[in-house]
This record gives C-alpha cells, sequence and structure tokens, in this order.
C-alpha cells in the first residue's frame, strides 16, 4: 500500500458520476482547511482524517444527508492545504468559497489565526465559521457574532473548568490560595487566549499566575523549563499545539515534574503527544470534550464504508482510527452535518446555502437520543445552542494517559466558572461591536 | 528585430537620463501600468486581489525597501518582517486613535514612524559589519515582536495580540474591513506602490543611490572620496524602513486585515523577503518586484496547477511543491547568480543583437 495516495479518489469518482450523467445533482461543499505538512501536521493529519472519513462515509453508506427519502444530497469535500498558515488559510478560504454549486457551507479552519482573519469576512460572504472549542472565545456572544460558532466550549470556559479540577484534586477550591500556577503557551493568539480569564481567576482564587511563551513552531523549551524547574510551580497548564507538545511532555519527563500535576489544553492531549515518551508520560492529563476509541457504530460504519470501501483520503491511516484527534475531526463533522440537517428542515429544500446553514446552527441541538441514533451514544456531551449563546454547554471532561490511551478520570463533566468567563466576554464582545460599528440584535 | 534602438536619437540631457532610455521599454512599462490600473480592476475577483495581487504588491514593496539597504547599500538586514511589523502596528494604532485619518496620510506617517525605529537599529551598522550587523537586526527583529506581544497600548488592550483593522472609508470608498471592495484596496495598493517606486528608482540614480553604492563597494574607499558613512548608511535604514513600514502597514491594513506578532512579522517572513531580493536580484528595482512575483506567486500557481488540472491531492501536491521550489532555486542561483533580474538584462541585450548576433 503506498503511503501517500497520489491521486484524489474524489477525481475517479467525479469522472464516474458525470459519465452516468448525474452531473446535475446538489452538492453540499465542505471546505477542508488541512494542515497535513509542517511543525503541525502530526496533530493536523489525525483531525482532518476524521472530519473528511464522516462526511464520506455518510455519503457511502446513506447516499449524503437526506431531507427525506429519495431527495438527497452528496457532500463534495474540497481540500486546501494551510500548513496552519494564516496567510495560505485566507487563500485557501478565497478559493474555495465560491466552490459550486452550493458555494463553501461552512468553515473549520483549526486555527484560531485563520479563524480571526475569517470572522469579519464570514459576515460579508454569508458562510458560517464553525470554530470548534478554539477562536475568539467571545464570539460566543450571538448577538455581536451572528456568523461564528465555537461549541462545545470555550477557552475560557475550559481554562475555569481546569482550574475548578485543580481545586477538586487540592481539596477544594479554597486550598488555591497561595498555589503557583504556570501556564506554557504556544505564543501566538491562541496560546494567550486563556490568559486573561487565567488572571482574573487568580484574583478570585488567591493563587499565583505566571505565563511562559514558547514561540513558534515550540521546539526549543530549554528556558522554560529551567525556569520551571527553578520556580516549582504546584501546576503547570499547557495550551500547545503540533511539535510544541511532544517537546513539552519529553521536557518535564526530563526534569522530573509530576506528570499528574501537568494538565493540557484539549489540543494537547492525542496520542501523538505522549507517544514519544511513552510510559514516561503516564498521568499526564488533559481537557476534552468526546471519548476516544472506535468502538462505536459510526466507526464501525467509517472503516466498512471508507477504508475497505477505498475511499479513504489516507488509507493508511485506518489502524489509527480512533484516536484522539480523528475523534475530534469526527465529532466537528458531526454537528456540521446535524446543523446542515437542521438547516435542511428549517427551509425544507437539500440546495441549502451558507446562510441556511448558519440557521442550522443557531437552532443545532443534538441530544443524547440523537447521538444514539447516529452510532454515537455516549461519545460527547448533549449541544444545544441559541441566538445569545453560541458556545453551547461549555463542559469539560478531564482524560488522563495511562502509558498506552488515554481514559477520562473526572467524574462527569466540569462546569466553567459562569460568573468570571461571562463578564470577560461580555467586555470583549462589545468592545468588538463598538470598534466595528456592529449593533447587536436582539434575541 | 522590434526590440531595436535603431532611429532614436537622444537631443537632450533629459532624454539621456530617463528611467527607460529605450522607446520600446518605455511604452512596455507605461502598457503595463494602464493595464494594471484601467483594465485588471474590471474582471478582479476577491481570490485574485487577496491571494494574488495584494500579496504580490505588498511584498514587492518590502523587497524593494530591503534591496535598497541590502542591494544598494550592502547592508545584510534580517529583521525585514519586525519593521513590517512596526508599519502596521503604527497603521493600527493612528486608524485607531485618528479614525478620519486619510489612508494615504496612515500609510506614510506609518512608514516615517518606521524609517525613525529603523534608523535606531541602523546606528550599530556604523560600527560592524557583514555578519555581525545581521545578528545586530536578528536582535531587532526578535525584540519588536516581543514588543507587540508586550506593549498592551500598542494593540489597543487586544487580549489575545490579534489586531484588527477598523472599518474605514478612502474618498468614499470602503477600503478596509469586511466591506471594502477588492477593486479598490487593490488600486488603492498599485496606486502606493507605484508612486513609491518611482521614487526609488530615482533615488538610486541621484546622489543617494551613488553613496549608499560607493559605501557597498568599498566603505574605506567611499570615507576616503568624501562620502559619509554615517549619512549614507543612515539614510539607507530610513529610507529602507520606510518602503518596508509602508508595505507593512498595507499588508495590514489591505490585504491581511487582522495580524499577530509572531505569526504576521516573524523571522520566517524576513528570510522570505531576503530570498526575494537575493533571487530577484540584488542592487536593481525591478529584481524586487520579480523575486517578489516568483515567491508569492509560483507555490500559489503550482499549487493550482497540480491540485485542481492534475488531480493531484493536496498533501502530495504541497510536498512536490517543496521539491519544484528548491530546485528552481538552485538552478537559478546556478544558471544566473546576479538573479532574475540579470537575466531579463542578457534576455535584452541579446534581443537588441536578433537575429544578427556578433
Amino acid at each position: 500500500m503506498p503511503r501517500f495516495r497520489l491521486m484524489k479518489p474524489a477525481t475517479t469518482a467525479a469522472l464516474a458520476v458525470m459519465a452516468a450523467g448525474t452531473a446535475g445533482a446538489y452538492e453540499l461543499v465542505i471546505p477542508a482547511l488541512d494542515f497535513r505538512t509542517g511543525p503541525y501536521a502530526p496533530n493536523g493529519i489525525p483531525f482532518a482524517n476524521g472530519y473528511a472519513d464522516y462526511f464520506t462515509m455518510l455519503n457511502e453508506r446513506d447516499g449524503g444527508l437526506c431531507l427525506k427519502e429519495g431527495e438527497c444530497a452528496k457532500f463534495k469535500i474540497v481540500h486546501c492545504e494551510t500548513e496552519y498558515n494564516t496567510q495560505k488559510g485566507v487563500e485557501c478560504y478565497e478559493k474555495t468559497k465560491g466552490e459550486p454549486p452550493s458555494g463553501g457551507l461552512v468553515y473549520q479552519p483549526l486555527s484560531t489565526g485563520i479563524t480571526y482573519q475569517l470572522i469579519p469576512k464570514a459576515s460579508v460572504d454569508e458562510i458560517p465559521v464553525f470554530s470548534m472549542g478554539y477562536g475568539r472565545t467571545s464570539a460566543t456572544n450571538g448577538r455581536v457574532f451572528k456568523w461564528i460558532f465555537n461549541p462545545p466550549a470555550t477557552y475560557w470556559s475550559q481554562a475555569s473548568a481546569l482550574i475548578k479540577y485543580i481545586g477538586d484534586r487540592e481539596g477544594g477550591i479554597e486550598n488555591l490560595k497561595g498555589k503557583k500556577i504556570h501556564l506554557l503557551y504556544h505564543n501566538s493568539a491562541y496560546g494567550r487566549e486563556p490568559i486573561r480569564t487565567l488572571e482574573a481567576l487568580a484574583k478570585k482564587h488567591g493563587f499565583e499566575f505566571n505565563g511562559i511563551a514558547v514561540d513558534h513552531p515550540g521546539q526549543e523549551q530549554k528556558s522554560a523549563w529551567l525556569r520551571i524547574r527553578r520556580e516549582r510551580p504546584d501546576w503547570v497548564l499547557m495550551w500547545g499545539w503540533g511539535v510544541m507538545n511532544q517537546v513539552a511532555i519529553k521536557e518535564a519527563v526530563s526534569i522530573r515534574y509530576p506528570m499528574d500535576r501537568f494538565i493540557g489544553v484539549w489540543w494537547s492531549g492525542s496520542e501523538n503527544d505522549v507517544r514519544p515518551s511513552g510510559e514516561a508520560a503516564k498521568g499526564y492529563l488533559s481537557g476534552t470534550f468526546h471519548a476516544r476509541g472506535a468502538d462505536f457504530p459510526a466507526h464501525r460504519d467509517i472503516i466498512k464504508y471508507v477504508y475497505d470501501g477505498g475511499k479513504a483520503v489516507d488509507p493508511a491511516f485506518k489502524d489509527r482510527v480512533g484516536e484522539v484527534l480523528y475523534n475530534r475531526g469526527l465529532v466537528a463533522a458531526m454537528w456540521t452535518t446535524e446543523a446542515i440537517r437542521t438547516a435542511m428542515k428549517m427551509h425544507n429544500t437539500i440546495e441549502v446555502r451558507g446562510k441556511h446553514v448558519r440557521d442550522g446552527f443557531e437552532n443545532l441541538d443534538v441530544d443524547e437520543a440523537r447521538l444514539k441514533e447516529l452510532g454515537l451514544e455516549g461519545f460527547t456531551i448533549p449541544v444545544k445552542i441559541t441566538c445569545e449563546n453560541h458556545e453551547g454547554p461549555g463542559k469539560v471532561a478531564i482524560q488522563q494517559w495511562d502509558g498506552k490511551s488515554w481514559n477520562i478520570v473526572s467524574e462527569g463533566y466540569y462546569e466553567p466558572d459562569r460568573e468570571v468567563v461571562n463578564r470577560l466576554i461580555k467586555e470583549d464582545s462589545e468592545k468588538y461591536a463598538k470598534d466595528n460599528n456592529i449593533t447587536p440584535r436582539d434575541c | 528585430m522590434l526590440y531595436r534602438e535603431v532611429g532614436q536619437f537622444k537631443t537632450s540631457y533629459a532624454a539621456d537620463q530617463a528611467i527607460f532610455p529605450i522607446a520600446q521599454d518605455r511604452w512596455f512599462v507605461i502598457g503595463v501600468l494602464l493595464f494594471a490600473f484601467l483594465v485588471v480592476p474590471f474582471f478582479i475577483t476577491p481570490y485574485m486581489a487577496n491571494a494574488i495581487l495584494l500579496p504580490f504588491l505588498v511584498f514587492g514593496l518590502a523587497a524593494l525597501g530591503l534591496n535598497i539597504l541590502t542591494g544598494y547599500c550592502g547592508q545584510l538586514s534580517l529583521g525585514t518582517a519586525a519593521f513590517m511589523g512596526v508599519g502596521a502596528y503604527s497603521s493600527f494604532k493612528l486608524m485607531v486613535l485618528f479614525p478620519e485619518l486619510n489612508l494615504v496620510i496612515v500609510f506614510l506617517l506609518a512608514g516615517l514612524i518606521t524609517a525613525a525605529v529603523g534608523m535606531v537599529f541602523g546606528l550599530p551598522s556604523l560600527r560592524i559589519k557583514g555578519f555581525y550587523l545581521a545578528v545586530a537586526t536578528l536582535a531587532a527583529q526578535f525584540f519588536l515582536v516581543w514588543l507587540f506581544y508586550k506593549w498592551d497600548w500598542l494593540r489597543d488592550y487586544s487580549l489575545t495580540g490579534q489586531i484588527t483593522v477598523p472599518p474605514s472609508d478612502f474618498l468614499g470608498v470602503p477600503m478596509t474591513g469586511s466591506r471594502a471592495d477588492p477593486a479598490a484596496k487593490y488600486l488603492l495598493a498599485l496606486a502606493m506602490v507605484t508612486v513609491l517606486a518611482l521614487g526609488a528608482k530615482n533615488l538610486v540614480r541621484g546622489r543617494f543611490g551613488r553613496s549608499w553604492m560607493a559605501i557597498r563597494d568599498m566603505d574605506v574607499a567611499a570615507e576616503l572620496m568624501g562620502i559619509r558613512p554615517l549619512a549614507a548608511k543612515l539614510s539607507a535604514f530610513g529610507v529602507s524602513s520606510f518602503y518596508v513600514g509602508v508595505a507593512g502597514a498595507m499588508m495590514f491594513t489591505l490585504w491581511l486585515g487582522a495580524a499577530e506578532g509572531g505569526d504576521s512579522f516573524g523571522i520566517q517572513t524576513s528570510f522570505l523577503v531576503l530570498f526575494m531580493i537575493i533571487i530577484g536580484g540584488l542592487g536593481t528595482v525591478l529584481g524586487s518586484f520579480l523575486g517578489a512575483a516568483f515567491l508569492v506567486l509560483m507555490p500559489i500557481v503550482l499549487k493550482n496547477t497540480m491540485v485542481d488540472m492534475l488531480g493531484m491531492t493536496t498533501v502530495f501536491a504541497k510536498h512536490l511543491e517543496y521539491v519544484v521550489m528548491g530546485v528552481l532555486i538552485i538552478g537559478f542561483l546556478i544558471l544566473e547568480p546576479h538573479g532574475l533580474a540579470r537575466l531579463w538584462q542578457i534576455a535584452k541585450e541579446k534581443l537588441r543583437l536578433w537575429p544578427f548576433p556578433y
């Protein structure tokens, strides 16, 4: 089997479709801004595969997304390589947004930097941006950010949930007083996102907070860990991505920092990140909002229809289906398809466009029962989005690496500290509205 | 045949000193400019503007700025991206503080601020040369990017270090922000670049340019001939930074609309601009634009050909693109170490003799 597939499987399929004379059928264009090269590829590849495979599976199994029996539209996935680079991301966006027949329906940039670029464009081009658990936190305020959706939880919710978890481990939130918590962050919009919240929480709970920046691409962290060794923080949080995660965990192992007091954001908690350290990384924690593993009926369908059917973008990935980041791509695709399905129902047509999909996102309601129907029972938390709350539940679970796999160790999901987070969201979104002459709409 | 100057007589000093002494060159440049100004805006698409033309214009201007410093004055700089950042953050701050200010004035002021900053960081060039100066400018690169994050006021207290351009008009047309028209943005950028490139061309042919080149070729000899190194080097840093600063301001306001210290203005961008002038041709105005075109447009052309026309997967195309770009760069530098501009010059010389070379 070749390491890389050279040609797109879609090309041959498209030719076959054209030959069959059904080329006029409506298709749902899903632009996929992948990064399979560069220093962030170890994390970008599993996500991109999970995202694409779920759509392909629906295409193969159900014939796409159906409004009712026999009235279906297939997904057309348009890949574009961004290398996690903002400028290339903008190029990809401009290139794919007008792709016929539907135009790009929703963007999942998987990069906070690219998300910031797309936020002003989204309202003009009428294409929603689904920045799942990343991007601009204050976009949660749907009254100001009509086109941006960031369920199931933002970085600020997550930061406050992690602090609550630390409180539990210390035997009560009041015991945080006088403790030292360091944040090791990727020096970009992404990594800096939680700082304001953590500062506010430090003031509220009386712990000492310090941020340590790690510059792109994150391979050079010796001085950061020297500082951690010297200052001996009680807890270290990490907002890392790509190769930075692996290096940080290796460094933590090498200075013998207690791994069970080292917590990553949910982008710093996948198999790729801990594998280079293997057993030594045992005990390392991270946030998450879904399960790992490939035992769900949806995964079995993916193996059957996508990998065994020879439709996969990356056929060599078969054994890794079910990894944390693969499942995250899958959950993103699942919420996206549910939003499009909602949009189809609301507008009673399969020929949906970006503006309809926005309505679909705003009325998205995926509960336990629906997850079960989708073959993903217990996979993630129920998500319900409203006009004013584009974040949804905002809940975070904690998972731990046991040397072989990731397991959720928290009892249920942590609620964010609404008092602090909501105040910050209000401040930031109102400032954005003022700077950009946006009148918040009524909900 | 077509490219022959027989019969073109120069009857005045002005004609002899013209930028384009050969009529064909002159008409060609005028034709290109007319096409760019009068035809392109009518069929420009957002993709063309935001992914191709604006990046080309912005990087062409930045490369021109660096070429003044490195190509003409011989002072190696690795701080280009940081100076672009100074331009970007200055323009942001000016637009926030004075929302009514005309955009062209914002660009010029941002350029002047960058020029001042560039001259401060150019001071070490009076004592240190060559690689050591490169290291000193590298310090500027890292210091300035650190400052962009550290100094809250500079980014208007934005939470994440991101700056987003406020919406603004230029002569009643929305020019920045989400409502901006791609054709308008392109025209403004093109006009800025045309005027500044014309200015640069004249500057390097005049007293300043000659003193820069004298310093570049041999600074001791230049000093003995009466050129003051202080004035020459600092003016090169100032003018260069002005161009780079305007490029940074246009990059932020017209092209990207949002920017961030390390991501947009990191060391990798400095190297990109340096490669542009090395590949395009050190010490030529044309070379700056050829180099920018090569490094900005070539990857996009390669990508679009391989992915859209040949049906390759995006990953494979990307890896192949690295290989092709590498081979092309090595190939060009072996065939013509003086860059694309020199290739163009050789082609011109051959054309003038064609079809009867001797």
